[in-house]
């Protein structure tokens, strides 16, 4: 076994194009790791390595990380295990993920968390910083241990799946929260106006007869929650957001000085609701697909920066749960393995320089969650994904790493592809292809 | 001696390809007025001595409800058998969350009896959609969800046509829930691909968004539009509906759009009025209205029959 | 799904129940002449006279033509029947296509034409009248669809041509020209009322 390959040895990135926001480098450079930590950043360096990688025509950037996932263990293995949602982030390009905690049961203490990171490190593939969540059994009602969460390995907390929906209970989980410094993800759902729709509301969902989600169920808690996060001084995160409407409410209480931070996902920039016709179930998720003014918007918040971080919100269900009728098919899709490819058309459509998508994909979430990654520093693990921007393939069905192929890009020709995964010196992807 | 051949008019023929009728969304004008034109032979069968034509002989079509539903079940039944198929009946409440079989494993099943038309009534909009990605049989959708009622939009504008010649700048209004009307969208692809000017009206809950994106104006006042209609299609309040706080009583939603005596006054004398049924007497409708001379709702069911017969009749002999 | 243009052979596209003829437009055939409207006049004129011969109680007698031809013919019959006897006899209209028997066998459906007989056939001797005689299957889903409406007392069969090649024991009382013809050909009767223009033509594929 090389030394190299588990993380012990030295590994020498030759010839890449470094895109590293924090310090400012966006040039050819090499990049010397050694002992699992990154040793130096230069223009050429010349010393011996124990694996040398040719990055030459690649981009090397600090690790990808994808801040929410549903990784479905324990209770839902059928859909995805850690392992193979684990592979299938590696293959995507990531170095670290956030598994949500609406696992059967859902992560809501201490031996969940330390149960999903020892089982990571079991496999050792790529980081998992698991997420707990904010009430128990994510019910709304009473808030769960966050000491204990954060004392078992707890990254962050979040009832993903569902709303908060009483006021107070946010309120005091994100001044609780503030004790342990630890950030409250929030899933933005007006219960009242979400009422049994299944897509987006508008042109679309009249013509199929489907039950229409408004914007605003989004946007209303959108607007509540910031106030909280003002009133209360806590760290709020926004997840998945979808609309025209979330955002700028988002920009405005930027503007003002919030500290709120705001995730999207790249299907929220690629697809409209107008990719749901026919009762396509491989196109439902929530929040939903929205219109054309609303992924123009998306894009725009990307580039302005009210939007700091793209996930995935990777969500697997098997072929067999998706194949019904629209109304009774689960919410969600796949994205760890498509997420790479689709963010860089945002660099090709000139929407965000490689740098600014570095920062959204790796040094941002990296800062909201508190973990020292996100940039290739002196003395910081080495978190690295090399990637050609330029590589195409094919989203293919049986080539997916993920146990679930629920994606609407299935046959979609893709741009980009990662090639290596480092995890602390560990090469856990190489050339494409997994090392386990 | 040798002369150029000519077009020989006189046999026309129409080209039907579709071995499945799922929306009034997806046919071309020719189609409908194809299907039409097949229903008013078909009517003619149904006066006869001897209603039959031996037509689908030998044909097995199945009806596949999984919604209660006595009438529309049985004007299909009744066309099956008026063109000498062969007819069975499956009810079920299963849908894919109930406990049992799903839509797709019932319909399997079905298909291994070699049925060769599925008539289908289900909750779920696009289930008639799904059902026919999948099926060998051809599919009639008989009503999804809230999506179409195809045969049904397909004999009223029939009904229509039949007692003001044609559809050509004709003031059509559906009254009603809208938002939850099949029906509805059935109509409203139909009218406007032949030419009517649609008005749906209704309390604004109860009208959907974007709805004027099809061509329809949209009004909340009846009383306002009425006197300029030539066809009333009265939508059925579903009482159901009172828990969504779409209106606060049905006091107040027969007070604000029941089609009354005292309403009518300011009606056309010769405005048709229409309803698919069920009514709710005394609601959306008042009873001397539903029987009253301007009424056509009986004419609806009888046509309900040719339509369905036409639509049986052309799908069932496309190749599968 | 969209209705592909089938550019069949027209012997495909025209089933032999009905006697085939090219609807498409442009093709190009050689074509014999064998009546022109004078001799068509002449024909049907003595056939009504025929037929007033065969069925001396003029008062139960009814001529139904078949869609589409028949019908014209059936009219102008019954004209020459109302000059010769003073007599206006009933005529009925019937589309026999849904009584067909290879329904699912063509390829283009035929569009559904009107059936209208508007008297009791209980003891009427009813004439059924066509253009062309040719396999025989038309006349029997004819009779077919007949014997759904009453039982008349008698049914006779009256063509202005026929062709031969019968696939049925089928025969007609009263024909106008009798026209031996090969497989390959198609007999074309045009009707100034259907075609505005009056003759019968005998084309090669």
């Amino acid at each position: 076994m090389n030394p190299a390959t588990t993380g012990g040895g030295t590994i020498l990135l030759k010839g890449g194009h470094v895109v590293d926001p924090q310090n400012k480098l966006d040039a050819i450079s090499d990049v010397l790791i050694e002992k699992g930590l990154i040793k130096k950043v230069a223009k050429t360096i010349d010393e011996k390595a124990d694996l040398v990688i040719d990055a030459k025509g690649k981009f090397v950037v600090p690790g990808l990380i994808d801040m929410h996932v549903h990784l479905r263990q324990p209770g839902h293995e059928y859909k995805e295990t850690i392992e193979t949602g684990l592979r299938a982030a590696a293959k995507g390009g990531f170095t670290g993920v956030c598994p949500m905690p609406n696992t059967e049961p859902p992560a809501d203490r201490r031996s969940d968390m330390e149960f999903m990171r020892e089982e990571a490190k079991r496999l050792g593939l790529v980081n998992l910083w698991p997420v707990g969540a904010v009430t128990l059994k994510q019910l709304g009602k009473e808030l769960t241990e966050f000491g204990e969460l954060k004392k078992g390995g707890a990254i962050a907390l979040s009832d993903d799946g569902h709303p908060i929906s009483d006021s107070n209970i946010l309120r005091r989980a994100l001044e609780y929260a503030k004790k342990f410094d630890l950030p409250i993800l929030v899933h933005c759902q007006d219960e009242g106006l979400f009422c049994g729709g299944c897509m987006n509301e508008g042109s679309v969902s009249t013509k199929l007869g489907l039950g229409g989600i408004p914007a605003e169920a989004e946007s209303i808690e959108v607007a509540r929650d910031i106030q909280l996060a003002d009133l209360t001084g806590g760290k709020l995160h926004f997840c998945h957001i979808s609309s025209r409407k979330s955002l700028e409410i988002i920009r405005q209480a930027k503007a003002q000085g919030s500290k709120a931070t705001a995730e999207t996902c790249p299907h929220y920039f690629h697809l409209t609701d107008e990719a749901v016709m026919h009762y396509n179930t491989y196109a439902k998720m929530n929040p939903p697909l929205r219109t054309d003014e609303d992924v123009r918007a998306v894009k725009e918040a990307l580039k302005a920066g009210t939007v700091d971080a793209i996930a995935t919100d990777h969500a697997p269900h098997t072929d067999n749960e998706k194949d019904v009728e629209f109304d009774h098919a689960p919410f969600g899709i796949i994205g760890l393995e498509t997420s790479l490819p689709l963010s860089l058309e945002l660099v090709r459509e000139k929407v965000l320089t490689m740098s600014a998508l570095v920062e959204r994909m790796s040094l941002a979430p990296a800062r909201i969650l508190g973990l020292d990654r996100g940039h290739l520093s002196e003395g910081t693990s080495a978190d690295i994904t090399v990637f050609d921007a330029d590589a195409e393939w094919i989203v293919e069905k049986e080539k997916l790493e993920s146990k679930s192929k629920n994606s609407p890009f299935l046959g979609r020709k893709m741009k980009g592809k990662a090639l290596y995964v480092l995890c602390g010196g560990r090469v856990v992807l190489q050339d494409g292809k997994i090392q386990s | 001696m040798t002369v150029v051949g000519s077009q020989v008019s006189g046999d026309k023929k129409f080209h039907w390809t579709r071995k499945d009728l799922l929306s009034v969304e997806e046919l071309s004008k020719e189609e409908i007025e194809h299907i039409l034109a097949t229903a008013e032979s078909f009517k003619e069968v149904s006066t006869r001595e001897v209603k039959k034509v031996p037509a689908l002989r030998g044909k097995t079509i199945a009806n596949l409800f999984f919604e209660a539903s006595t009438r529309t079940r049985t004007s299909f039944e009744l066309a099956a058998k008026r063109l000498s198929a062969d007819i069975l009946n499956f009810s079920s409440s299963g849908s894919s969350t109930a406990k049992g079989e799903g839509l797709r494993d019932t319909a399997r099943n079905i298909e291994a009896m070699q049925i060769d038309t599925i008539v289908m009534r289900h909750s779920s909009s696009g289930a008639a959609e799904y059902l026919a990605r999948t099926s060998q049989a051809g599919v009639i959708n008989a009503g999804d969800g809230i999506h179409e009622h195809p045969t049904q939009g397909l004999l009223d504008i029939f009904t229509i046509r039949e007692k003001k010649k044609t559809l050509q700048g004709l003031q059509v209004c559906l009254v009603g829930d809208i938002l939850h009307s099949r029906v509805a969208r059935s109509n409203i692809w139909g009218l406007k691909k032949l030419g009517a000017e649609v008005t749906v009206c209704g309390p604004p809950t109860l009208i959907p968004r974007k709805i004027e994106e099809l061509g329809v104006t949209i009004s909340y006042d009846l009383d306002k539009v009425l006197p300029k209609m030539d066809v009333l299609n009265i939508l059925r309040i579903q009482l159901e509906r009172q828990s969504g706080a779409f209106f606060p009583s049905i006091r107040e939603y027969a007070a604000e759009y029941g089609i009354s005596n005292e309403r009518m006054k300011k009606a056309k004398k010769d405005v048709l009025i229409m309803h698919p049924g069920p009514i709710n007497r005394g609601v959306e409708l008042s009873g001397e209205v539903a029987d009253g001379s301007q009424s056509v709702i009986l004419d609806q069911v009888t046509n309900g029959v040719a339509v369905r017969m036409a639509v049986l009749f052309l799908t069932t002999l496309v190749e599968r | 799904m969209g209705p592909e243009r089938l550019k069949k052979d027209a012997h495909e596209v025209y089933p032999k129940t009905r006697h085939p003829r090219p609807a498409d437009v442009g093709i190009l055939v050689p074509v014999k002449p064998v009546l022109d409207a004078p001799s068509i006049e002449r024909t049907l004129t003595r056939i009504a006279h025929e037929i007033l011969e065969k069925n001396p109680g003029v008062e139960k007698l009814a001529l139904i033509g078949i869609q589409t031809r028949g019908v014209v013919l059936a009219q102008r019959l019954c004209q020459a029947i109302q000059k010769i006897s003073g007599r206006q006899v009933p005529m009925g209209i019937l589309d026999i296509n849904l009584y067909r028997d290879d329904l699912t066998r063509v390829a283009e459906q035929p569009v559904i034409k009107k059936t209208e007989i508007n008297f009791d056939l209980e003891g009427l001797t009813i004439v059924l009248v066509d253009d062309v005689l040719y396999t025989g299957r038309t006349i029997r889903s004819a009779l077919d669809a007949l014997i759904d409406f009453g039982r008349p007392k008698k049914i006779e069969l009256a063509v202005l041509i026929d062709r031969g090649h019968r696939e049925l024991p089928i025969r007609a009382d009263f024909v106008g020209k009798n026209i031996p013809t090969h497989e390959e050909e198609f007999v074309l009767v045009r009707l100034q009322e259907t075609d505005e223009r009056e003759e019968v033509v005998v084309s090669q594929k």
